[in-house]
């Protein structure tokens, strides 16, 4: 073992130790209550995780260059596979696009007629995962990027299949978002087939999302497709949520037991899409369409 | 004074750094609540042999700086840390002169003790955490001490050796 011999003289003369953890303490516990009650210490954190950033920069590179590799030493043959195929699906995206902007103009004009608030387009940004992992006992990501890019605080994330889960923390730089699998985390959802309206709750398991206040009676079966209803306020409405699995009803239970498995594979995705959505218009008589209708 | 304490420093910062970089490396999901708090047994052996240059105030930094990473609660692991720093550094002669198995289980119990300020913060402050999972870093983190801790004497021995 290699004690330093200077420093083994003598502990006591270690200046003031016990009031220098004294003050330390008592300033994390006020620091800890500024961040719980209010959020006054965004600026703070803010500072702090531009110094992180070079940090999670390093941890992200291998990854990163690893994908760059696997892509710059592809094949003609692989890559022409790959071209033939996007080209097909494009296809028939683009003809799926054709109805529905036919069924868009179809939409605007039965919402004229009802007198409903048209649905806005939503504006949409790519944004890459970063291979850092945030608090392992929460389902937390980090992406790349910040305030900087005009990310705020409960903004919505999607993926091609389904939403992902929304921003709690902006950085500069880089952002901190939750899962909608996180046990914190709950969504309003409504129910495709017939408008049901309810709420989706996280479970802190990756593939599994609970409805907890759904009554015994409510008209919800295995395969339904949840989507967000726009209530929160953090959603947009009618992005696909989860798909329900089981649905059990226990008769002396008020309430049935209900799981869905999240239409987007959240542990594997790597590029999400952020939405700007249009704020809602304050001080209109109609703040959320009638869903019901 | 001032070049003595660089060349003291300068081990313990990128020690830092690196132990940063393995707490927010992405691991496979069933592997992620074994990693063990490696910020927290490096502070507990910087503490142990330099209680001078490296003690409660640096690691409340280290702590803070967690925090931000982590997304928790600014100050939670800043206090845990810091009270671990703490009784390490009170105790720094005595741990020194433990043998290795004895030292593990002193590192165990601070380990425990760390947990459970983060716990029990997390408790107060009414953040949901799973019970059984939250203890696993510290077997993990006391598996690893023994091997951390030769690593790291060899890396002070190079470090004091090059001055």
């Amino acid at each position: 073992m290699v004690a330093s011999r200077e420093n083994s003289s003598n502990p006591a003369r270690i200046p003031a130790l016990g009031l220098r953890v004294l003050v330390l303490i008592i300033v994390s516990i006020a620091l800890m209550y500024l961040d719980h009650r209010e959020n006054h210490l965004d600026a703070v954190r803010k500072g702090i995780d531009v110094a992180v950033y070079p940090v999670r920069l390093a941890v992200d590179a291998p990854l990163r260059f690893w994908s760059w590799l696997g892509e710059s030493t592809t094949s003609r043959a692989n890559l022409e596979l790959e071209n033939s195929r996007l080209k097909s699906e494009r296809l028939l995206t683009n003809a799926r696009l054709q109805r529905l902007t036919a069924l868009e103009a179809e939409n605007a004009r039965l919402r004229a007629l009802l007198d409903a608030r048209a649905r806005v387009r939503d504006e949409v940004r790519v944004a890459e995962i970063m291979a850092v992992d945030a608090n392992p006992y929460e389902h937390n990501l980090i992406i790349d990027i910040g305030s900087r890019d005009g990310v705020y605080d409960g903004q919505a994330i999607v993926s091609a299949d389904g939403v992902v889960g929304q921003v709690i923390r902006t950085g500069l730089m880089t952002s901190q978002a939750v899962l909608i699998s996180d046990t914190d985390h709950a969504l309003p959802v409504e129910v495709n087939r017939n408008g049901l309206r309810t709420i989706a709750v996280g479970t802190g398991e990756i593939d599994r999302l609970d409805l907890p206040f759904l009554p015994n009676n409510a008209d919800i079966r295995a395969g339904d497709l949840l989507v967000t209803s726009g209530l929160g306020g953090a959603f947009p409405a009618g992005y696909p949520v989860a798909v329900v699995d089981s649905v059990t009803r226990i008769p002396q239970e008020s309430f049935a037991d209900v799981t869905a498995k999240p239409a987007a594979a959240l542990d594997q995705v790597r590029e999400i899409m952020l939405i700007w959505s249009a704020a809602p218009t304050a001080g209109e008589g109609v703040a959320e369409e009638p869903s019901d209708e | 004074m001032s070049r003595e304490h660089a060349s003291r420093r300068l081990p313990v910062i990128v020690t830092f750094v690196v132990g940063l970089m393995l707490s927010i490396m992405p691991l496979p999901e069933a592997l992620a609540p074994l990693r063990p708090d490696w910020l927290a047994l490096l502070a507990i052996f910087w503490a142990m042999q330099l209680p001078r240059t490296w003690s409660v105030g640096s690691a409340w930094i280290v702590g803070i700086i967690l925090d931000v990473s982590y997304g928790t609660l600014l100050g939670q692991h800043a206090l845990a840390l810091c009270v671990i720093v703490f009784i390490t550094v009170r105790f720094h002669l005595l741990m020194r002169v433990f043998p290795l198995s004895q030292l593990t289980a002193t590192v165990f119990a601070l380990l425990a003790l760390y947990q459970f300020l983060l716990f029990w913060i997390s408790g107060v402050a009414s953040v949901s955490a799973p019970a059984i999972a939250y203890w696993a870093p510290v077997i993990t983190g006391t598996v690893i001490w023994p091997f951390l801790y030769m690593f790291l004497s060899g890396v002070r021995y190079r470090a004091r050796a090059g001055r």
